[in-house]
């Protein structure tokens, strides 16, 4: 109280509230850093040795039909005329056309993002739900068997390669056992049945009542979300487990201890609050990671999301969808950021 | 801690009851044909602009054309469509199209003489890729008022020379051939594009199928058009499903989720070959697999060094390993099943005869840079190049980049030894012998990047007037034989070796019957399928 007191006192009435200030530094803080994102994306899709007009054109057209896409691509034109040019259209929301199927950019990513959002958002949710819990468990239970299971799932979930797991997923879940639904979000029987509204087929086929539709979607989601999610279990747990630790050996956990309180008291009132703020960073990272599209993943199970968009479009030359793909992923990014950052002062006082 | 054990628990059972309880479809309904294909190369479904495969197997299906092949019958060669007859002018220039009567299109509107002009017309005008398989006899935008016209129930197309009209047909049966309805596509025309936008992603033809939707990287779907001239297809409904791994669409097949696979990897074949319910069907496609000698090397200018070469390639042990299944044998420039293609494959690995013609040559320590495009197949196939010309003591130094480096440095007469790949552009054994054994002028100045034989700097020795020759003949099989008789001396005097012919191996259901990806002169056709 002694320093609020000094705080309203001691210093002369700002002209503007706090927050509007806060607000202001976060907002140029995300400009700045889309514009960084955008410059370096930029310049690298123009330098790196793929040509977006061969893309077009093919190998075998003449010189004159090359030159003339050429200049109608504007590559012409210098670099940073170039860039002004397309930052002009991106901050009036064009994302420019996709060069090779002729589309809005924007149109696309509209399209696969949902799917990308849908498929991390439940990977996560499961990520979570069994990694606190297990990295909980694991440290409070250290080196019983418990523990050594939950090393070994973690190690398993680092170590093994995703397109091998998600194959014998696929081959033992959908080949053999008939459990789920096979690659593609949809069964093709329930293709564009519920209308898009947000793009996340279980969210639209809710909305629109239809469970039929929801269950064959779930049936499609739940063997690729399942993977992503234990690669985000392996993870979390294992900084789950030493986050714990580390409160666990503190002082004032001996002292709720000696005083009386409940094991189950001691490690969630003191050490689990303890550790949310770092927890929350960790499932950001996490999260923003798979919302970053698992390439593997969306290639195995059909999934047309956003990574599989992005390094199409890359192997294409299709500069526009990479940058369009690049400023959503760092929209992402930058966003989840904000939110964390809100989540630890929410959490933590300290950090307001 | 029980309480953990218990979460755990309760998760890990919910996941599994979930999956569980979850429906699975075993089989495609009768009616509706479901195929998984790598369909990311499609990037305008607009006949005027379209050259890939996977939008070629969509044109193919959705618009109508002139002339046409038949999918049951491919090697009886062009024949009727949208025109039910054709007439040829006595000096060859001239061909009289009579439409067919009472065709429609899918939006409902009549085809007409006026539809055929103004697509022809449209395709030279929009002057895309393609266009060149059109303006290749002489029409322009300036002369086409006059060179492809309508009258009443009739085109007439007038060329600006005499061609063989085999030539001229079986350039019509390509895509751009397709015809669209004008008043549709005028209908939905900015800025003067003849509605070129709109057409890249929707359909306007009067074909088996209409397109219903096209979703890049993801699907197209297609739907029976119910009023087909030829009678409604048995499949009213066609999903391709864009399915990347080979791995996957096997899984697919094996558990019935779809119908027919395209891009299952040799190991996939043997795997379901022996499986009960799954047949393989195997056709020769048109892509070509080569290398090419630089004329500019004085070295490889050398007729016995390019023989030398010829005798390096391990052919039978290439299409024996990791070509298995995927590539046949073909050491002539036309593709079997193309008018003229011939089988004589004279060439063979022969180290001691290599050597020979190496000595005789006078040529020691050969030293040579080849250009390999990051591709699985041309790195093994350099590598297998590598292995069997350091027999002979010539050492291979290979450079791999991406298209755009690769490809420059050839289009610039920069590469000693060129391992590429050439897929022809249109049916007719001009598409090949175009670009192959014709080069009117060798010199840098002339630039005709688009050109192979200008690409090795290679002057064809006389092979371009015959070329020019072949390509006027009306006598259908006297024109094969011309082509048969170039490849003859192409095989001995070109800088070229040509290796490989592709084969395509699709995997079925063992109830679909009549499907054709269309050999090496068409695509993929779905209205004649039955299950």
């Amino acid at each position: 109280m002694a320093a609020e007191g000094q705080k309203t006192e001691g210093r002369p009435r700002a002209l503007f509230p706090r927050w509007i200030g806060q607000t202001g530094i976060t907002l140029g803080s995300i400009a700045f850093t889309m514009l960084g994102l955008l410059f370096v994306t930029f310049i690298i899709g123009r330098v790196m040795p793929i040509d977006p007009v061969l893309a077009i054109v093919g190998e075998r057209a003449s010189n004159e039909v090359y030159q003339q896409v050429y200049q109608d691509l504007g590559l012409d034109k210098p670099l940073l005329v170039q860039f002004g040019y397309y930052l002009w259209d991106v901050m009036h929301g064009d994302f420019g056309m996709s060069l090779l199927n002729a589309r809005p950019v924007s149109e696309d990513i509209a399209r696969v993002f949902p799917a990308t959002l849908e498929l991390a958002t439940l990977g996560t949710l499961i990520g979570v739900f069994l990694g606190v819990p297990l990295g909980v468990l694991a440290a409070v239970k250290r080196g019983s068997w418990i523990d050594q299971i939950a090393r070994v799932v973690a190690l398993v979930g680092y170590s093994m390669p995703i397109f091998w797991l998600g194959l014998m997923g696929l081959l033992v879940f959908y080949g053999i056992l008939g459990w789920v639904g096979g690659p593609g979000r949809v069964g093709i029987f329930y293709v564009d049945v519920v209308p898009s509204v947000t793009g996340m087929i279980l969210i639209d086929s809710m909305l629109d009542g239809n469970w039929t539709v929801f269950r064959d979607a779930l049936s499609h989601i739940v063997l690729p979300a399942s993977l992503l999610g234990y690669y985000s279990l392996a993870y979390i747990s294992r900084m789950t487990r030493s986050f714990m630790l580390e409160q666990l050996s503190a002082e004032y956990i001996t002292t709720a201890r000696v005083k009386g309180m409940s094991e189950r008291a001691v490690i969630w009132r003191h050490a689990f609050r303890n550790i949310r703020v770092q927890l929350i960073t960790v499932i950001a990272l996490s999260y923003a990671g798979l919302l970053e599209g698992s390439v593997l993943t969306e290639i195995i199970f059909a999934w047309p999301g956003i990574g599989s968009y992005i390094t199409t479009a890359l192997l294409s030359a299709d500069m526009n969808a990479v940058l369009g793909g690049t400023v959503v992923v760092g929209l992402v990014f930058v966003l989840l950021n904000v939110f964390s950052d809100l989540l630890y002062k929410f959490f933590d006082p300290r950090a307001q | 801690m029980n309480a953990f054990s218990k979460l755990l628990s309760g998760a890990a059972i919910g996941l599994a009851v979930t999956a569980v309880a979850l429906p699975v479809n075993a089989e495609t309904p009768a009616n509706m044909l479901v195929i998984a294909n790598r369909i990311d190369d499609i990037t305008t479904l607009d006949p005027a602009e379209s050259f890939e495969f996977a939008g070629a197997d969509v044109s193919r299906n959705v618009y109508g054309k002139l002339v046409n092949f038949d999918p049951l019958n491919l090697d009886a060669g062009y024949q009727p469509d949208l025109a039910e007859s054709w007439e040829i002018s006595e000096d060859g220039r001239t061909i009289t199209f009579t439409m067919r009567e009472g065709v429609k299109f899918h939006s409902g509107n009549p085809v007409t003489a006026e539809d055929a002009e103004f697509s022809l017309r449209r395709a030279v005008l929009l002057n895309k890729t393609p266009s060149f398989i059109l303006t290749q006899f002489g029409f322009t935008p300036e002369n086409i008022e006059d060179t492809i016209r309508a009258e009443g129930n009739k085109l007439i197309i007038t060329t600006d020379k005499r061609y063989a009209s085999s030539f001229v047909l079986n350039c019509l049966t390509a895509t751009i051939g397709g015809i669209v309805d004008k008043t549709l596509v005028m209908e939905h025309e900015v800025d003067g594009d003849m509605g070129n936008t709109w057409l890249k992603t929707n359909s306007a033809g009067s074909g088996a199928y209409t397109l219903v939707s096209w979703k890049p990287n993801e699907s197209v779907t297609l739907q029976a058009n119910p009023d087909f001239y030829q009678g409604a297809p048995a499949m009213e409904r066609v999903i391709v499903r864009h399915i990347q791994e080979s791995a996957t669409q096997r899984l697919l097949l094996e558990r019935g989720d779809i119908d027919i696979a395209r891009n299952l990897n040799p190991e996939d074949i043997a795997g379901v070959m022996d499986e009960g319910g799954i047949k393989i069907s195997d056709e020769l496609k048109g892509r070509l697999m080569y290398v090419s000698l630089g004329q500019q090397n004085p070295d490889l200018a050398k007729p016995q060094v390019r023989q030398a070469i010829k005798y390096l390639i391990d052919y039978e042990g290439m299409v024996n390993s990791f070509l298995k299944g995927q590539y046949t044998i073909q050491q002539n420039f036309l593709p079997l099943t193309y008018l003229g293609s011939v089988e004589e494959n004279p060439f063979s690995l022969n180290v001691d005869k290599a050597k020979e013609l190496l000595a005789e040559a006078g040529v020691d320590g050969l030293e040579l840079t080849a250009g390999v495009r990051e591709a699985q197949e041309r790195l093994e196939i350099a590598q297998s190049l590598q292995n069997t010309f350091a027999m002979a003591g010539i050492k291979l130094n290979l450079t791999v980049g991406t298209g755009k480096q690769i490809l420059g440095m050839y289009r610039a007469r920069e590469l000693d030894v060129y391992v590429g790949a050439w897929g022809p552009d249109y049916p007719d054994p001009q598409t090949n012998a175009g670009t192959f054994a014709f080069n009117p002028d060798n010199s840098t100045e002339a630039q005709n990047t688009g050109i192979l034989a200008w690409r090795n700097s290679w002057d064809t020795g006389g092979l371009s007037e015959k070329v020019e020759a072949a390509v006027v003949e009306n006598d259908r099989d006297k024109r094969a034989q011309m082509y048969r008789d170039i490849q003859a001396e192409f095989r001995e005097t070109s800088p070229f070796a040509i290796m490989f012919q592709q084969i395509e191996q699709s995997a079925l259901r063992d109830n679909v019957e009549n499907f054709s990806t269309g050999q090496a002169i068409t695509a993929a056709s779905y209205w004649q399928v039955t299950k």
